[in-house]
């Protein structure tokens, strides 16, 4: 830990590579005390509501455990299923030897500003680990909820799929309704070993002034297979993320869906990079980004270090009203055998596919929206029925505000 | 009934069709032969609505309104439909919603499919990656959902495998109610008679008139509409003597 303390403290001023900086002295890093809870249907109503955009049920319906963290209080945590375990990530660093094998093992604490302060003002963060062969049929839900007006909520989540175990977590973020501003800071590394299955769904909610700065990580061993969602369609005011994948065993599959929507203000820049390190590996890197005013950069990035190995890139923008779009796809092939390609395309809504569907009985306006309900459906192969519903009702839920 | 009086079109500064005349009565179908290039496509877009053909003389009545500057919605919404040779492809919009975008309440989507023999497609986006013949299939789908009164076929034989031909031929005819049999109570006249349905068919190799019993011809050649006779005597002109020799002979 003392270590860590001094990585952390000598990039305490350390600029981020990509993204707007932000002058962390504009945010409190005090935590008001939050109650525990020993019921999810103790939470506020309004609480709930907003959480439940973010795909949280407060019946726990559906899911096999929860965690939930309102500004720097793990307020409640739970397992409810025997393999699978959610702990907070400060009682489980006090309890368990075996986390600090894997608290920043894939992510550096010296990174930049925002990783220095998830490790000196730590604000807990969520452990969730499938043991080995255990399948986690249901859905964990975890939601790092923001309720104090200019919080820096500073989380460090560690995400473990052991050996041939299927894990599927979806986590919300979200302030409260009447938070303006805040920053919220996510440490997230994920563990996906050996034939492992591990489906990650982020959905964000949060508000015009929030400035968010996850910093992610993951590996991927041997015939695993690691699926990561992201979905944010509501505004915010800067956030910035580019994690990154490392495929290290024969056969390891990554795949990273993100939906972005960019009304005026919001200021996206969101993209993966994936190192396909192994024979067989497979890498895929879809992004969907539609903005009405906002700005979007939708990153990719493909390397290819040993033969036999495979990866796509996608990304496809539409601009309705405003705002603008930059892609930008990278691949690196470092030897020969690779097979890396990718699409990238930035236009409006084609008139003659608004003209087909008025020919189908539709207004002008249902034709747009249907088609743009259509660019935001992607197909994820492997993600289970309910995380698709949640997917598409974050989505439902915004359509109004895209159009 | 629809009737196309003194029609004039225009696709950017060019005159597409020139003094275009056309009554297709209750319950007709017309056949409409012509060269590529002729003007047979943006005919049927013009009815359609889409509103790149500019109209700059003339008018369309459609069952006694004046639609020629109603939107393609609107066109839609008072009966007519369109099976379309090329259309768009629109990603994450899955065959079954479109299908029940076109659908009146009550249509049973699966069981259209099954009779289109496209159950399998119903969860594939909407023509990505579909063949000639499997577009031609949707696009007969949707208009069985829409059941419109006036459908407008743009070459629905195009594509198609010989397979596939009769089930397209004989859907297309039933869609006219051209396959409505005499009954115990009700002569072929009187089935005739109650014929609602009209049909603008575009075709370019006449494979279809073997499935489908058209009322008359039409010859589109140069943005004219030339000729106009039985469609099977017009098709045999135009096998044996051509187009322009077909046109010459009507003027």
């Amino acid at each position: 830990m003392r270590e860590l303390n001094e990585k952390a403290l000598a990039a305490k001023e350390k600029k981020a590579a990509l993204g707007p900086d932000i002058d962390l002295k504009t945010f409190t890093v005090e935590p008001p005390p939050h109650e525990a809870l020993d019921s999810l249907y103790r939470l506020s109503e309004g609480d709930k509501k907003r959480m439940l955009t973010t795909g949280i049920e407060a019946s726990e319906q559906g899911r096999a455990g929860s965690y939930i963290q309102k500004d720097g209080t793990a307020i409640f945590s739970r397992s409810m299923q025997e393999g699978l375990e959610v702990i907070p990530i400060r009682e489980a660093l006090k309890s368990f030897d075996w986390v600090k094998e894997y608290y920043w093992k894939l992510v550096s604490v010296d990174a930049d500003k925002y990783t220095s302060r998830a490790q000196l003002d730590l604000h807990d963060g969520y452990v969730i680990r499938a043991l080995p062969g255990s399948k986690v049929i249901y859905p964990v839900q975890a939601c790092l909820y923001l309720e104090k007006e200019g919080l820096s909520q500073n989380v460090h989540n560690i995400i473990i799929a052991e050996e041939d175990s299927e894990l599927h977590i979806i986590t919300g973020c979200a302030t409260a309704a009447h938070v303006k501003s805040g920053l919220h800071v996510g440490i997230s590394e994920f563990y996906v070993k050996k034939n492992a299955k591990l489906s990650f769904t982020m959905i964000h909610h949060w508000a015009e002034d929030v400035m968010v700065r996850p910093r992610s990580a993951g590996i991927v061993e041997e015939g695993g297979l690691f699926l990561n969602n992201y979905i944010s369609m509501k505004p915010v005011k800067s956030l910035q993320m580019y994690p990154t994948t490392h495929l290290i065993g024969k056969g390891a599959t990554a795949r990273f869906y993100s939906l972005l929507f960019g009304s005026p203000g919001t200021e996206l820049d969101v993209g993966g990079r994936m190192y396909l390190k192994a024979e067989g590996t497979r890498a895929e890197i879809i992004a969907r980004a539609i903005t009405n005013g906002g700005n979007i950069i939708s990153r990719g990035e493909l390397i290819g270090e040993v033969p036999e190995v495979r990866g796509h890139l996608e990304c496809r923008g539409l601009i309705l009203k405003g705002g603008t779009i930059h892609a930008i796809p990278e691949l690196t092939g470092r030897v020969d055998g690779v097979e890396l390609s990718h699409e990238a395309a930035v236009g409006k809504i084609a008139q003659d596919e608004i003209l087909y569907l008025m020919s189908r009985g539709l207004t002008e306006d249902e034709a747009a929206s249907t088609i743009v309900r259509g660019f935001l459906s992607v197909d994820i192969p492997g993600l289970p029925q309910a995380l698709k519903e949640e997917i598409d009702r974050a989505v439902d839920l915004s359509q109004q505000e895209v159009m | 009934m629809l009737a196309i009086e003194d029609l004039q079109v225009k696709l950017g500064d060019k005159e597409i069709l020139k003094h275009i005349n056309l009554e297709i009565k209750t319950g007709e179908t017309h056949i409409l032969f012509g060269p590529n290039g002729s003007g047979k496509t943006s005919l049927l877009m013009t009815i359609m609505g889409y509103p790149q053909y500019r109209v700059t003389a003339g008018k369309i009545l459609f069952k006694g309104h004046d639609i020629t500057h109603m939107s393609v919605n609107e066109r839609s919404r008072l009966g007519i439909g369109m099976s379309y040779q090329r259309p768009p492809s629109i990603k994450g919009l899955k065959t079954r919603q479109m299908v029940q975008i076109c659908a009146h309440d009550g249509v049973d989507v699966e069981g259209l499919a099954r009779q289109m023999n496209f159950s399998d497609f119903l969860d594939r986006d909407i023509n990505v990656g579909f063949s000639g013949g499997e577009i031609k299939r949707s696009e007969l789908l949707q208009l069985m959902a829409q059941d419109p009164d006036l459908l407008l076929f743009d070459e629905p034989e195009s594509g198609v495998d010989i397979e596939n031909i009769a089930l397209i031929g004989t859907t297309i005819n039933h869609l006219l109610q051209r396959d409505l049999k005499p009954t115990a109570d009700k002569s072929k006249k009187q089935v005739v008679k109650e014929r609602t349905r009209m049909g603008l068919i575009i075709t370019h190799t006449g494979f279809i008139l073997d499935y489908i019993t058209a009322d008359k011809g039409q010859v589109l050649y140069d943005g004219v509409l030339a000729c106009k006779s039985y469609p099977h005597a017009i098709f045999k002109q135009i096998k044996e003597v051509g187009y322009e020799e077909c046109v010459r002979c009507a003027s």
